[in-house]
Order: C-alpha cells, then structure tokens, then sequence
C-alpha cells in the first residue's frame, strides 16, 4: 500500500577509475534485491555474451554499449532504491579524468559521496581530484567503501592506511567525520551482508552507513530566497512571482526585499499548485503575492534577512569543462545563475588549484579539467551569497556563446582548504 | 560550524510534492529559455502526468505551448478517446505527426500492416519538430525506465539530425538547466527523470489522474507470444498454433498495439495498481515491450536516431 512518505538521500560515487564503484553500486542494488528479475537477467546475458563472468555487477549500472564494451563507465548512471527507512537516489559516476564533467554533474546535486577505494593500490591522484571537487560542491558528508579487500587478504593494516589517508585530507577539505568500511564489492562482503572475514570491524555495513547518514541535516546560515523564474498573471489583475524556494522556507506575511532593485515589501499569499500555503518549505515550486506593486520579472530575486549581495564583480572558483582552454582573451561567454543569464568576462585568473597539494599557483589559463579562481564581470547586476551559504545562489554555470555548450562550474567564493595555503 | 554547502535534498518535505516541485521547476525553466517548446503526448501514463504538471505550472494560465501525438497508426481505441478528452479539457492545442503520412512520403519503408512501428516514430517526430522549429520537446520519459535513459539528462541536447550522443553530453550542474541551441538543434527536456513507476502511481493516486481505462483490470481476448500477453484485435491476430484465451489483464506502459504486452492482473483501482506494483519483480519495459527484449542496446540505438 501507499508508501510511507521517507526521507531522501541523494548519493554521488567517487574515486578513481577501477576502484570498484560501479561494482559497488551494482552489489548494493543486487543484494537489497532492487534490481528487477528482467534487468538482472538481461546483465548476466550481458556478462556471458562479453565473456566476463556469471554476473559482471558493474553492468548494473554501465548501460551504453561503449561501457560495456571498454568496461569503463563514461557517463552517470541514476538509479532509485527505496530501503526500509530511505529513499535512495543514487548517481554512480566516471572516474577518468576526461569525464570530469560528468562526475562534476553527478556530484552536485548529491548530499553524500560514496567514495571507493582500491586497498591494494591507495589514495591516487584521481581520488583526490575527485575529493577536493566534491568538497567544492559542497557534498559534506563521506562513506568510505575500502574496496578489494579480499585481494590483500582482509589486511587491517592495509585498511587503516587507507582510512589514515582519507581521513587526512578529509579534514584539510572541511568534511563530515569519515565513515569508513572494509568492503569487497566482488564478492558483496561488508556492502549489503555482513562479512566474517573482518572480525576486527565493528562499523556499519555500505548499507547501514547510507541509511544512518545525517547529510540531509544542515545549520542555516541564510535567510529565504525565491528566483523568480516567471510570472503568473491572477484573476482581477494581481500577479504572483513563481520560484524554486531555497535557503530557508518563505512565510506568509514575512518582511523580503525584492532585488536587485532593493524595493522593500512583504509576502501577501502564498499559493502551491493553486492551493494557498501560509508556509512554503525549501523545494517547493511556489508562486507568491506580494504587498506592493513591483515590476518584478525572471530574473529577479525575493529574499529575506540576512540578504545576499547586489554586484557585478565576481571572486570565484571555477571547475573548467571546455575543449580549449579558459584564457582572459578566449571565447565569448555568457553566466546562467539562478533565473538569471548575463554575459560575462574574465577579468582576471587569479590562481591553478593543484589538487595533490592544495596548493593555488599562477596561472594565464585554466586547461579542462582544471580547476581555479577567477574575477569575473558580469553586464548584469547577480545577486549572490556565497557558495557555502546557498548552493542556489551561490553556483553558476559558464555557457560558450557560440555553442550554447556548458563550459563551467562556478561557485561563488574561495574554498578555505585552498586560501589557507597560498 | 557551517563548513561546506547545503544539503542539495530539503529535509522534511514530502517526496512527492519534490518531485513535483522539481518538475514544475523544469517546465518553467524551459519555457522561459527556448523559443517555440513542445510537449510529447503519447496518452500513456506518465504524458498523463506530464500534461497536468504543465498545466499546474502555469495555471491559472493556460498551456504556454502545444501537445504533439506522434501517431503510429496502430493504437488502443481507449487511449485515442483519453488523447482527445485530456487536451480538450485543458483546451490544449494539440497536433497530431503520423506515422502513416512518412509511410505514405516515403520518408521511411512500410513494415507491413501488422509489424511494430515504434522505431519507425524517431523519423515523424524530428520531422514534426523540424517542420514547427520546435527548440525543445518535452516527454515523459523516466530514468529508471531504461539503462540507457539512466543515462540521460535532464535537458538532453539533440544535433541538427535530431540524434543524442551519449559521449558528448552537456555537462548539467545542480538545477541550472541550459536549453539554448543553434538553429535546427533541439533539447529534449524530461521533467519526470527522477521519478519512478511507483512515485507516477502514487502521485496518480493523489491528484486523482484521469487515464485510458486500459491501465485498469479488466478481461480481454490475449494470446501469449514471445512471453508476453498480446490483446487480440485489429493489430494482434492469432498465429498458428497460438490459442486465444479471455484473460483479466491490464496495460502498464501504452504503446505501438502491435507490441506492447499486457500484464495479467486484478487491480481495478487506483490503490490496487499503487499496491501491484510496488510488489513488482519484473521491470515496466520488461513485462510489456516486444522491441526491447531482442537487443541489449536497442532502447540506445533507438534513442541515438532521434526517438523519445
Ligand atoms: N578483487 C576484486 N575486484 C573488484 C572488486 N570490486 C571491483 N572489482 C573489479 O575492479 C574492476 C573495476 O570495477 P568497476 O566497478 O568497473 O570500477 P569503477 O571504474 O570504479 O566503476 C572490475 O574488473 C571489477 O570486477 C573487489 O571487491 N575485489
Ligand atoms: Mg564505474
């Protein structure tokens, strides 16, 4: 019978190619017994026509033929679990590094970065880009999984250097307290079912760590924002401004400043799908009415105290996705942040983050994949916060003018991790 | 300390009413970047969904954009009937590409009277689009559907031969969905991507949809054929040694009649259907799609032409 309304976790994997996450997931899906009778036959028919065994779990979620074919996975994969107390929307992602992209697409919009990692072969480079770029988009909270341990026969030292390595730099890049677990996806020890081949770990399984996760939980730290994406023209000639509400919820009757313009005002009524609310939690695509008459439009943002800023000049961090290089005289750009689509210019490349040391060198341009910090100047007044307050208004894409192809991350601000060690 | 970003999910909130919220965020979006939008009703269930989202999003406005029916030719009569009464009753504008007219053109080859024209559909709807500069086509389709919508985003761009390359996807950072397009290239835009079977029923369940009565138990002539329960009629015709039974069935995708399966099945009601497949063991497309049973890729291949 109807499903019991249940809390949402929305989970990222991480890490280096060939360290196991798509066997993982595959492990996860298979052993909860949520993968469908027909998909987990069509894999198996997959694994013995491509000569890789009974069951090749990565298969699970390796779906385009050029996956399958070169055993890599390319592009995020989604997947939904429903477990006994969560909703699981799970992105299993790429980990070569051309496909940074991807993982970058997967990864923001996830709460928790499920991160494997080979035990026989260590942290690698690709797992700490991969880390540094998910504590940029702000994923806070990490499951551990010390995958392949049966290939260094269920070694606790081996698992300690790994979870000591981790660990480290977890706490450079400001994340949650590390979960960590010794795993064979292989062979599903430690994901779903206990394994008795570590008698020395008493921590959760991959499962029970998913499912006891706090990443939903979160301080506020800024007040309501609603970018109004459009408006909706009331009987009698009122208006009501529709947008996604973030940051805090938005009530009936609350004090907001319509910006960039700074007009002052408050909520008059709150509607939902053409029902009225006094309240309007965080997600919901809601259209309010205001006090006064405003000539607010897309583009625009209600929001109440503490406000974002008004500006034009913008500090931030950039993850570089474009085929040629992000140079101060390169290809003419336009900004998409939130509502809002301005052309944009680089005034400035400020720094090249390494991410094997954190430390920020010069730099003239930003090669793909690369990530680093900018002053940009937008044609349009934005309104911002800074990324670790809102991710709504605090993250922007770069668009490429003559392609309309996305070429970039944003997010408002400096990651601290990086300042810190200039 | 407040170390790093939000939680991208809000704590709390209903998950249908996400799922909603989410969707309604899409549809606006869209039709606030592209040009001339167009939302795909095939008359299934999720299209069902798809069109009273549409119309919730811009309510008390009506529809920013037409309905297009690509028309194989080959359809349940119930959901023909349900097509014409859920546009009418939005007084959406709704267009109709036939499949029957690239036949007749000879844009594609006749398969024969009684062959599936599913794959046949890619060639109608890029002309459809291509003929009313459509820059952005909404559909129903869910990423847990198919592995290789799995794959897919949001906002799926399409080149100027209507084709989806998954190698070269755009990237698609948090919600800030990017449709703009160079003339003759089009974005696909599927509201409904993070949406399972289960959460379309629930949310059928809740708003109290009207659907093709054939989503429902009732008995009908079927004869079993490549393991699937085919409904006998104009399109289905009993082979040699197959033997018509009356069997209580209902439908749980709609589509080409030639090939889409039914399920055998008691549930008459809304919390009938929700509690059937929320027990399911087999997959939607699995139970009930001919096509995709053949071939490992064919859902990729079929999507890499053009199709929904
Ligand atoms: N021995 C062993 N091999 C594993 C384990 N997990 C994954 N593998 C293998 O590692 C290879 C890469 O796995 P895959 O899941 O595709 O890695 P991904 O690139 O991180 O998604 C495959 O050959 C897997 O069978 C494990 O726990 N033990
Ligand atoms: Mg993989």
């Amino acid at each position: 019978m109807p499903v019991a309304t249940k809390d949402v976790l929305r989970l990222a994997t991480v890490g280096s190619v060939d360290d196991g996450k798509s066997t993982l997931i595959g492990r996860l899906l298979v052993d909860t017994r949520l993968v469908a009778d027909d998909h987990l036959d069509a894999v198996a028919a997959a694994s013995e026509r491509r000569g890789v065994g009974d069951l090749d779990l990565s298969f699970v979620t390796d779906g385009l033929r050029a996956e399958r074919e070169q055993g890599i996975t390319i592009d995020v994969a989604y997947r939904y679990a429903t477990t006994p107390t969560r909703k699981l929307v799970i992105a299993d992602c790429p980990g070569h590094v051309q496909y940074t992209r991807n993982m970058a697409t997967g990864s923001s919009t996830a709460d928790l970065a499920l991160v494997a990692v080979d035990v026989a072969a260590g942290l690698k480079e690709q797992t700490r880009r991969h880390l540094v770029i998910a504590a940029l988009l702000g994923v806070r909270a990490l499951v551990v999984a010390v995958n392949k341990m049966d290939t260094v026969e269920w070694s606790r030292t081996a698992y300690e250097r790994v979870v000591a390595e981790v660990g480290a730099l977890a706490a450079v890049l400001g994340a949650a307290p590390v979960v960590a677990v010794p795993v064979s996806a292989l062979y599903g020890d430690n994901v779903v079912e206990r394994s008795a081949r570590a008698p020395w770990y008493e921590g959760p399984t991959v499962l029970e760590a998913l499912e006891a996760s706090d990443a939903g939980a979160w301080e506020r730290s800024c007040g309501a924002r609603l970018p109004v994406q459009w408006v909706l023209r009331q009987p009698g000639g009122g208006r009501t401004y529709a947008g996604l509400v973030s940051g805090e919820a938005l009530r009936v009757g609350d004090a907001v400043t319509l910006l960039p313009a700074g007009v002052e005002t408050s909520i008059r009524s709150i509607r939902y799908g053409g029902r009225a609310l006094d309240e309007a939690a965080v997600g919901i695509a809601a259209d309010v009415e205001l006090d006064d008459e405003t000539d607010a439009g897309r583009g625009d943002l209600i929001a109440t105290a503490p406000l974002p800023r008004v500006t034009r000049e913008l500090e931030a961090t950039v993850c570089w996705f474009g085929d040629e290089p992000l140079e101060l005289t390169g290809r003419r750009l336009r900004l998409k942040h939130t509502s809002r689509t301005t052309p944009v210019r680089v005034r400035a490349i400020e720094g090249l983050l390494d991410v094997g040391s954190l430390e920020v060198a010069d730099a003239e341009a930003l090669a793909t994949n690369e990530i680093g910090f900018v002053r940009l100047a937008t044609a349009e007044p934005l309104v911002v916060d800074d990324y670790r307050e809102d991710r709504v208004t605090g993250g922007f894409v770069l668009v490429d003018e003559a392609s309309h192809a996305t070429v970039a991350a944003g997010m408002v601000g400096r990651p601290p991790f990086a300042t810190a060690r200039r | 300390m407040t170390a790093l970003a939000p939680p991208a999910t809000a704590p709390g909130l209903d998950h249908l009413d996400a799922l909603e919220s989410h969707a309604l965020f899409i549809l606006r979006e869209v039709v606030a970047e592209c040009e001339r939008p167009v939302l795909l009703f095939s008359g299934g269930k999720d299209s069902a969904v798809l069109l009273h989202l549409a119309a919730k999003a811009f309510a008390p406005q009506g529809l920013p954009f037409p309905v297009l029916h690509v028309d194989t030719g080959h359809n349940f009569p119930e959901v023909l009937d349900f097509r014409d009464r859920a546009a009418a009753r939005l007084g959406a504008r709704l267009l109709v590409a036939r499949v029957q007219d690239s036949i007749d053109r000879g844009r594609v080859a006749d398969p024969g009277a009684l062959a599936s024209r599913n794959r046949l559909q890619s060639v109608t709807l890029l002309d459809a689009i291509a003929e009313h500069g459509f820059d952005a086509a909404f559909g129903g389709a869910r990423r847990d559907e198919d592995k290789a919508r799995a794959k897919e985003r949001v906002l799926s761009f399409r080149d100027e031969f209507g084709q989806w390359d998954p190698r070269r996807q755009r990237p698609e950072l948090w919600r800030l969905y990017q449709g703009r397009v160079n003339p003759g290239e089009h974005v696909r835009a599927f509201p409904l991507s993070d949406w399972t079977e289960l959460d379309v029923w629930q949310y059928v369940a809740r708003e109290r949809l009207d659907l093709p009565s054939i989503y429902f138990a009732h008995e009908r002539p079927v004869v079993r054929r490549d393991g699937m329960w085919l409904a006998v009629g104009e399109f289905v015709q009993p082979r040699d040694a197959e033997r018509v039974e009356v069997r209580e069935v209902r439908f749980r995708t709609v589509g080409d009649a030639t090939g889409t399966g039914a399920v055998l099945s008691g549930a008459r009601t809304l919390e009938e259907v929700v509690a059937e497949v929320a027990a399911a063991t087999v997959s939607e497309r699995g139970a009930t799609r001919g096509d995709d049973r053949f071939s490992e890729t064919s859902m990729e291949d079929r999507k890499r032409e053009g199709y929904f």
